[in-house]
């Protein structure tokens, strides 16, 4: 049965993919991520900011010299492949991703986070109904991104379905939102926001806005930098010059009578990792 | 910097909001499932002078890996009945609500530890026991001894907070900007 083979093949190659972007996104923050926490500290000036940036730095390293992982919510994994024309795309993908996220769970190791939703019963392993979370797109190569997805900050996410007239309110929606949040999301966070689609693809653009590295901002991904830091929430939400390392947005096209606005909050442990499938 | 070891006393009613202090000795993990449990069957561990810690750590092997703070907010209505069995502070990120304020006025205090620093926290924790474990890794009370934990008072026990003040001067830029 060489299609069967096949498909084996691919499980084993996802799976491996799966558990070392996990391990590398679990234990070392991304570059862009460390600059922007450097940025931030030597803006700050406040004596209590800046030991709690102080207590950041350290942990970073104290992670990647112990190889342990950045915080103990692991997070959720959320995951976004791309496959090449010449993979065949099957349920051999997804089964993959759930065996890379197993054997992560046992060796880097994880936390089990992973509930049934009323029950609350843990599944031990970081799988449930429809999680892991996988997105699939066509691409040249055939690569893994994880982004391990913590609570405190995932759960000051939201959306708003505002009239097609009030594009004028978004950032007044968006800082809104980090006022009420404080310091509960582990601040200086990143702001992913999604702009038009549908309730749903909102929310998923914003997720994946935070894929994208920091860097240089549009004009009206800094309006709403500057207003969110202008808060003085600061680290940890005890005060200080930076609240909100960056902001991401990402558009989509919409109903003509709709606009949605999504708001996903990522903390400074802004974990994610890229791997390359070894297939074929 | 302040030194603390656990039990703690008095000494807590000394701490000042924006203080830097150490901790070591015994501490106990707890979260919300935890608290639930202690308000039904009672706190497992001695209660007086005990610190107690916002946390669902990794452990592998009898071993802690990473154990940074959760969110102590979730905690605010479930508190109270260990302030009055005789701890003196709660640690976590985050902040507290009023009524947390309130109830450690006169008798201790709320630590904040920096939220994500779970490996800084870990290295300095030796696991000494476990209680409650049926509730699951993250729920669970894991009876922790630590070295040198360093935190910050956010919450003194004269009702002074930090959080609270940071939320007020928030409310006040939102209210200039929009």
């Amino acid at each position: 049965m060489p299609e069967l083979q096949e498909q084996e093949r691919i499980r084993a190659a996802v799976a491996q993919a799966t558990a070392d972007a996990l391990r590398e996104a679990e234990i070392h923050l991304p570059p862009d991520v460390k600059a922007a926490l450097k940025s931030a500290y030597a803006a700050e000036e406040s004596p209590v900011a800046r030991s709690e940036l102080e207590a950041i730095f350290e942990n970073i390293e104290t992670a990647e010299r112990r190889n342990v992982p950045i915080c103990q919510d692991t997070g959720v994994p959320v995951v976004y492949i791309t496959i090449p024309p010449a993979v065949p795309y099957t349920d051999a993908i997804t089964e993959g991703v759930r065996d890379g996220v197993r054997q992560a769970t046992k060796e880097v190791p994880l936390r089990p986070n992973v509930v049934s939703p009323c029950t609350r019963e843990n599944s031990g392993d970081n799988c449930g109904a429809g999680m892991p979370a996988v997105h699939i797109s066509p691409g040249d190569t055939f690569t893994l991104t994880v982004l391990p997805k913590g609570a405190g900050s995932e759960n000051v996410s939201a959306l708003r379905m505002f009239l097609p007239s009030e594009t004028g309110k978004i950032a007044q929606f968006i800082t809104e939102c980090m006022l009420r949040a404080g310091g509960k999301p582990c601040p200086p966070v990143i702001l992913g926001i999604g702009i038009g689609s549908t309730a749903d693809g909102a929310a998923a653009l914003a997720k994946e806005a935070l894929l994208e590295p920091l860097g240089e901002m549009t004009a009206f991904e800094q309006e709403i930098y500057n207003a969110v830091n202008a808060l003085g929430i600061g680290p940890m939400g005890l005060g200080g010059k930076t609240t909100c390392l960056g902001v991401r947005i990402r558009k989509g096209g919409c109903h003509t009578a709709s606009l949605p606005v999504a708001l996903n909050v990522q903390c400074w442990a802004a974990r994610r990792a890229t791997v390359e499938v070894q297939y074929p | 910097m302040t030194t603390l070891t656990t039990p703690l006393g008095d000494e807590v009613l000394a701490l000042k909001a924006g203080d830097r202090v150490t901790l070591s000795g015994m501490i106990y993990t707890a979260r919300d499932e935890a608290h639930l449990r202690m308000q039904e069957a009672g706190i497992p561990f001695d209660p007086k002078g005990a610190a107690v810690y916002h946390c669902g750590p990794v452990v592998k092997e009898g071993k802690i890996i990473a154990a940074g703070p959760t969110t102590s907010a979730r905690m605010n209505e479930l508190s109270g009945f260990l302030l009055d069995a005789g701890v003196r502070a709660l640690i976590g990120k985050g902040g507290m609500g009023d009524t947390v304020r309130e109830e450690l006025r006169g008798r201790g205090v709320y630590l904040a530890f920096t939220g994500g620093c779970a490996a800084l926290a870990a290295s300095r924790m030796t696991l000494k026991g476990v209680f409650f474990e049926d509730l699951g890794m993250p729920e669970a009370v894991w009876a922790i001894e630590c070295r040198e934990l360093p935190l910050t008072v956010a919450i003194d026990a004269e009702g002074n907070d930090l959080f609270r003040d940071v939320r007020l001067r928030a409310q006040r830029a939102f209210d200039e900007m929009f």
